[in-house]
């Protein structure tokens, strides 16, 4: 009870130096709406206007993206993990594309995807597929030497060990990756929203929002893109917690 | 120490050769291991102990030189290898009944069997711990038990065995060695020893094979002959006593005459 009331405090702090602010008009009330007139906005478009659509839109793109960057991460990862060399190959492309902005990229995707869903999906995938790529390798090169050669000698064949020990060892850090990678997934398909021919979604919405100076629904829109940026973020850790009962052990 | 034919041999190695760096190990090693003797490897730090049972056990390629077991290579016949380090050795994921049955998966055995030859190395060990749990939530005696029965599991022509007790207590290890000898000594397993504990390669032996520095050779190779079973009145007797002194002696001059 303790662990849930001290965060809950922290947020309630956060919510009263907001509505101090707005009682002491500290800025403009069109850009500074109050805390109330925030929930009010959000709630009446959750209920009347798109706002639900919107978050599914996101969440429907986010999860789909992410799908696709396991399918090409995890495999791709583990293979170029198991064959350490190669990996040290193509190291530097996958650093340097991963450390890219995805953004940069949105020109280049239009191009070969065109203006639509394509796109979105692709560049999100795209930015999440190398993190997770990125992790998965370096699960499958940090594997215990020691359990390979056990395997080895109970007489798993190479493709055996692949599966049975070096995907289990690598699996905390790809959870890793894959936590990671959600969230940058999350990341881009909200810009992406923004700014590649969309009419819905979370980023489609604050955008609309801003331009109309609806200031309530702007800052509620950020809040539940924060709050589902936050819930994806909880449910690996849960993943990882419950899954990778062995880590660290 | 008494010749050992051919048919006799569990494992024969003739004109070993291993280099590290340009460094020879090994370099015209012979040594053959008779069927259900235990044999306890001794020497020296770096003189290549460990080396020596990797490249037996496929783990680690020679430079030259044979390995046989029977007249086959080691990818022809099974053998267990139970690692220093259980805790890098066993796999977390799975309880340590899995562990025990996953070589068994891997020889392709029926269920009934698995489970036959899991049940009997539980009684013979007289596991008294719960085989469900995971490892990690295992005592370390516990979990190289697990090791040793998953080496066993098998029915190995060759059991090796990497300083098994080197990272458990004493009064772990003398327990542990204790019911390892029992059932090595009833199942007849021909087994292979690397320690770095004298006392300990004593009592489980049947031979000891002192080695020198690099490159390594046979300093002594000294028959154990205690009785069955060895127990803690073993450790004072007085010929246990002379094979040590003899040991510590043959040690001396071997590291000496580097």
């Amino acid at each position: 009870m303790k662990a849930l009331l001290v965060p809950a405090g922290g947020a309630a702090g956060f919510i009263a130096l907001w509505w101090l602010a707005v009682l002491l008009r500290l800025a403009d009330p069109v850009l500074l709406p109050s805390p109330l007139e925030t929930f009010n906005d959000t709630a009446k478009s959750f209920t009347q206007g798109p706002l639900l659509h919107d978050l599914w839109r996101t969440v429907t793109r986010t999860v789909l993206s992410f799908l696709v960057a396991c399918a090409i991460g995890v495999p791709l990862g583990l293979l170029l993990g198991a064959k350490e060399n190669v990996y040290r190959a193509v190291e530097f492309v996958v650093d340097f594309f991963r450390s890219t902005p995805a953004s940069a990229l949105f020109p280049l995707f239009l191009i070969l995807f065109g203006v639509g869903e394509g796109t979105k999906i692709a560049v999100a995938a795209f930015g999440a597929a190398l993190v997770i790529l990125f992790n998965a390798a370096y699960g499958v090169m940090n594997a215990r030497r020691t359990r390979l050669l056990a395997a080895r000698v109970m007489g798993a064949s190479p493709l055996r060990v692949v599966f049975d020990v070096m995907l289990w060892e690598a699996m905390p850090q790809i959870l890793v990756g894959m936590r990671s990678g959600v969230s940058l997934a999350l990341v881009i398909v909200v810009v992406a929203e923004m700014f590649i021919g969309s009419t819905d979604g979370l980023g489609q919405r604050v955008i609309v929002a801003q331009s109309l100076f609806e200031s309530g629904l702007m800052y509620g829109v950020i809040f539940v893109a924060g709050a589902l940026g936050y819930l994806l973020n909880l449910t690996f850790l849960l993943l990882e917690k419950r899954f990778i009962h062995w880590a660290g052990k | 120490m008494s010749a050992i034919s051919p048919r006799e041999a569990a494992l024969s190695v003739r004109g070993l050769r291993k280099a590290f760096g340009g460094v020879p190990v090994y370099d015209g090693f012979s040594l053959d291991v008779k069927r259900g003797d235990i044999l306890a490897i001794f020497g020296p730090n770096g003189c290549g102990k460990s080396t020596l049972i990797n490249m037996a056990a496929g783990l680690l390629p020679a430079d030259g030189g044979e390995i046989l077991f029977d007249g086959r290579i080691v990818d022809e016949v099974r053998i267990g290898y139970v690692f220093q380090n259980y805790r890098e050795a066993l796999f977390p994921w799975r309880r340590a009944a899995e562990n025990i049955r996953y070589p068994l998966r891997r020889m392709g055995l029926k269920r009934a069997e698995i489970e036959r030859r899991l049940e009997a190395l539980a009684a013979d060990f007289r596991v008294r711990f719960d085989l469900n749990a995971y490892p990690y939530s295992l005592s370390g005696g516990q979990q190289q038990l697990v090791s040793i029965m998953r080496a066993l599991a098998v029915e190995p022509e060759v059991l090796f065995l990497d300083e098994p007790f080197s990272a458990l207590d004493y009064e772990t290890t003398l327990s542990l060695r204790t019911l390892l000898q029992q059932v090595l000594k009833a199942r007849k397993t021909t087994t292979i020893l690397v320690s770095h504990d004298l006392e300990e390669s004593i009592v489980l032996a049947d031979r000891i094979l002192m080695l020198t520095r690099r490159p390594t050779l046979v300093a002594d190779d000294i028959a154990v002959d205690l009785a069955w079973p060895r127990e803690a009145a073993t450790l004072s007797a007085p010929d246990f006593i002379a094979i040590k002194a003899r040991c510590l002696d043959v040690f001396t001059r071997a590291v000496a005459g580097a």
